[in-house]
């Protein structure tokens, strides 16, 4: 019975001159995320509010679903949308409408009509009133209430008249794109596909790079990160994901330094190489998906350890966060399942069985300088062979 | 460069037999229960496949049932044969190291109500006949046994196994799964007492998704899928006419050259376990008495573990180089736990977790041997020397 969606959104609205860049950057979102279901969409925008007309059949509940992706919408509105043949035809379309969806239960409403036709033949209160004279009469169930109804049943009379009292919650955020982009360091884990996640919901844009350690991760291990780049995506629109390859910079490292420092100082070397390619590519900054205290290169020392070589701001929206409340989020966008795959991925092939909880920045920089002899050279290597996939 | 030793897995489909499967679903796509003309030259179609098969087997065509693959011809002949039994009793009997399309479904079995014993097996991983006769008791009603070990290699000592429980009881049902046996060792089931065979196509160059199993005319089993009644009943479904061409095909092409390809392999496999051996801590599994020349096992099965090394990486630094491998059992790499085959041989954790499969096939070249040894032999110190501490 639905034709058309009427998209809500929420701190577009406060953001003043700028209004326009939110609502067409949300407007391309919504595209981007249309294209994936079946039919035909018009999407336009009038009097400050964002309709979806169909134009052809379409799958109700996948619409739905690929708008609950779009950040920037705070609610859609699934709408009836009728030609003007009258007010006693139009009656009946709204009473046939509450009927369909509220089948006989108990409900309160309020008739909210609003003109932007002005000729109409009567005004909005007219409206109202008569529209819900008629609705007490013809459904005994329904009772009204002004302050507080259970159905705020909306009526706009534009060229055609568009009914709607429904409200499906949409992911809340600002349009991605509107708030420019950061580098995720992707893992295969439960947490980096949530940090951007979070990131993007702030409507960044989101590139990625992957760590990776052949022969001791495997194709399947990259493939896992893929994956998750792609379930993320969902959300973020297309992502460019760097792959690098690690295993020298890891072993020179093993071989070089502390065996409790490893994971630190390979941290480190990590947050360079990505830093590079941030900068390389026009981010705005690094996201992590580190939680304080969850294992022991994310406590505060080691936090100040791997922060002190970048110059990026490290995004970290996990950081008060439980491993159950990030599990929780995981979750609800669908990447915990992929997450939990069991390969390993390259912190944790060497992982030291009691790695340095508290590192000594002044400790960790002089065994870096261990490395000296080889690891510029290393890290040139790597970047110079890292492996761009494009996912979407 | 590509050296494709993963063969227990699968194995590449003989370009011949493909060129005739594409032939059979252009042109001879009809349906072998229709009644024109299109239905009866596909009937002809599987009724050449049946009669290889049962020529290849000695057996009579009657007695071939062409399945999904492996798992199903185990899950019809055990399921089915303990269903249409069970009034005589309710035991069966299987080994530790069956694949698990046997011991899943001796599991569900138990879940219906039979008892099952499962036959430990020794350290060259071959059941002792002795615990096999005192296993059988008066309710048994079906032995499973496969024929060669898919992880290791090992070979069950089927005909006297047979011979044995036809002597104590002739009532009792002898399954062997022998996936990885047929086609690699002469298999005849009427000489060796063998009620119902199970095979797999994709084992022996053939398409996947095809099986046979063999079922003795006077076997009692019933179907455990039902529809329009096809394979006399007992395996319903459209036939899969291609894939039956396609099987049988492979294994006629196979057995042209049996002798030849099997004194070749076992020559191969000894050279190889000699060339293993020239490095430190290398231990090879499923050796009949620490019989390092491989006599006794299967001919393109060597299992070797790497001390120090994990599987894992062995295996991905040997595909760094073209060198496709197991890392234990290809089926059970999906769930990372231990094999179930090694640790019955005994083996113990470490030797297990750098535990790698190579496997042969006719394609399998001395030269091929040769480069996969030397990049063990390079890599193998590089990867001892990088280790969890």
């Amino acid at each position: 019975m639905f034709t058309a969606f009427l998209i809500k959104y929420a701190e577009i609205g406060i953001k003043g001159k700028n209004r326009y860049l939110f609502e067409d950057a949300l407007i391309r979102q919504i595209k981007y995320a249309l294209k994936k279901c079946e039919g035909k969409f018009l999407i336009h925008k009038t009097q400050g509010r964002i309709f979806i007309d169909a134009e052809s059949a379409f799958d109700f509940d996948e619409v739905v679903d690929h708008l609950k992706t779009v950040f920037g919408i705070a609610g859609i509105c699934p709408v009836i949308v009728t030609e003007d043949e009258g007010f006693e035809q139009l009656t009946a379309t709204v009473i046939k409408y509450l009927e369909d969806m509220y089948r006989g239960k108990e409900k309160t409403f309020k008739v909210q009509a609003r003109r932007t036709r002005k000729n109409y033949p009567k005004d909005s209160l007219e409206i109202n009133r008569d529209m819900g004279e008629a609705i007490l009469k013809a459904l005994p169930n329904m009772k009204v209430d002004v302050h507080n109804p259970d159905i705020m049943l909306n009526i706009e009379i534009r060229e055609k008249i568009y009914i709607y009292s429904e409200i499906i919650p949409g992911p809340g955020g600002m349009p991605v794109g509107t708030g420019g982009k950061a580098m995720l360091l992707l893992s295969g884990g439960i947490d980096s596909p949530v940090a951007g996640y979070m990131i993007a919901k702030r409507g960044v844009k989101i590139d990625a790079v992957y760590f990776h350690a052949p022969p001791y991760t495997s194709d399947r291990a990259k493939q896992k990160v893929v994956d998750l780049a792609r379930l993320v995506s969902r959300y973020t629109g297309p992502i460019y994901l760097h792959v690098i390859n690690f295993t020298d910079i890891q072993m020179y490292i093993y071989e070089q330094c502390p065996h409790e420092e490893l994971t630190i100082i390979m941290r480190r070397y990590m947050m360079r190489i990505a830093e590079h390619i941030a900068k390389e590519t026009e981010c705005l900054g690094l996201i992590t998906g580190e939680s304080i205290g969850q294992v022991a290169s994310q406590t505060m020392n080691s936090l100040i350890a791997t922060n002190e070589v970048c110059e990026l701001p490290v995004y970290r929206p996990l950081i008060g966060f439980d491993k159950q409340e990030i599990v929780e989020v995981s979750e609800k966008i669908g990447t915990y399942e992929t997450s939990i795959l069991p390969f390993e991925d390259c912190c944790t092939i060497f992982v030291a069985k009691h790695p340095v909880t508290k590192p000594n920045v002044n400790v960790i920089r002089r065994h870096e300088r261990n490395l000296e002899e080889k690891i510029e050279e290393l890290v040139k290597t790597a970047l110079e062979t890292d492996e761009l996939i494009i996912v979407e | 460069m590509e050296i494709y030793l993963d063969n227990s897995a699968t194995t590449r489909v003989f370009p011949e037999v493909a060129d005739l499967m594409k032939k059979i679903m252009c042109e001879d796509y009809g349906n072998p229960s229709s009644l024109h003309r299109k239905g009866i030259s596909a009937e002809n179609q599987v009724r050449y496949a049946k009669e290889t098969m049962a020529k290849l087997l000695k057996v009579q065509e009657k007695e071939i049932y062409f399945t999904s693959g492996g798992t199903e011809a185990d899950n019809l002949a055990i399921i089915g044969c303990a269903l249409a039994n069970q009034r005589r009793g309710k035991h069966l009997i299987t080994t530790r190291i069956e694949h698990p399309a046997v011991l899943q479904t001796m599991q569900h079995l138990e879940e219906l109500g039979f008892s099952v014993t499962y036959l430990p097996v020794d350290g060259s991983g071959r059941i002792r006949l002795g615990d096999l006769e005192q296993a059988i008791g008066p309710d048994t009603i079906l032995v499973s046994i496969m024929h060669t070990n898919n992880e290791i290699g090992s070979l069950q000592p089927i005909e006297e196994a047979g011979r044995l429980i036809k002597q104590i009881n002739p009532q009792i049902l002898f399954h062997v799964d022998a996936v990885q046996g047929f086609g690699k060792a002469r298999i005849h089931p009427k000489k060796m007492n063998i009620d119902l065979l199970s095979i797999s196509s994709h084992k022996v160059h053939g398409p996947k998704g095809v099986g046979v199993l063999y079922v003795g005319e006077r076997v009692k089993i019933q179907p455990i899928a039902f529809g329009g009644g096809q394979q006399m009943g007992l395996r319903s479904g459209t036939e899969n006419v291609p894939g039956y061409v396609g099987m049988a095909r492979a294994c006629e092409m196979l057995y042209e050259h049996f002798e030849e390809d099997r004194i070749r392999l076992q020559e191969l496999k000894r050279y190889f376990i000699q060339g293993l051996l020239k490095m430190e801590d290398v231990q090879i599994n499923g050796l009949v008495d620490g019989d390092v020349s491989g006599t006794g096992t299967a001919t393109h099965i060597v299992s070797a573990s790497f001390l120090g090394v994990r599987s894992e990486v062995l295996l991905h630094t040997l595909e760094d180089a073209g060198v496709y491998v197991s890392a234990g059992s290809a089926c059970s790499s999906h769930k990372p736990q231990p094999s179930a085959t090694l640790k019955a041989v005994g083996v113990d954790k470490a030797v297990l977790e750098s535990t790698i499969r190579f496997s042969f096939s006719v394609f399998t070249t001395r030269e091929e041997i040769d480069y996969t040894l030397q990049v063990l032999y390079d890599r193998i110190p590089m990867l001892r020397r990088f280790t969890r501490r």
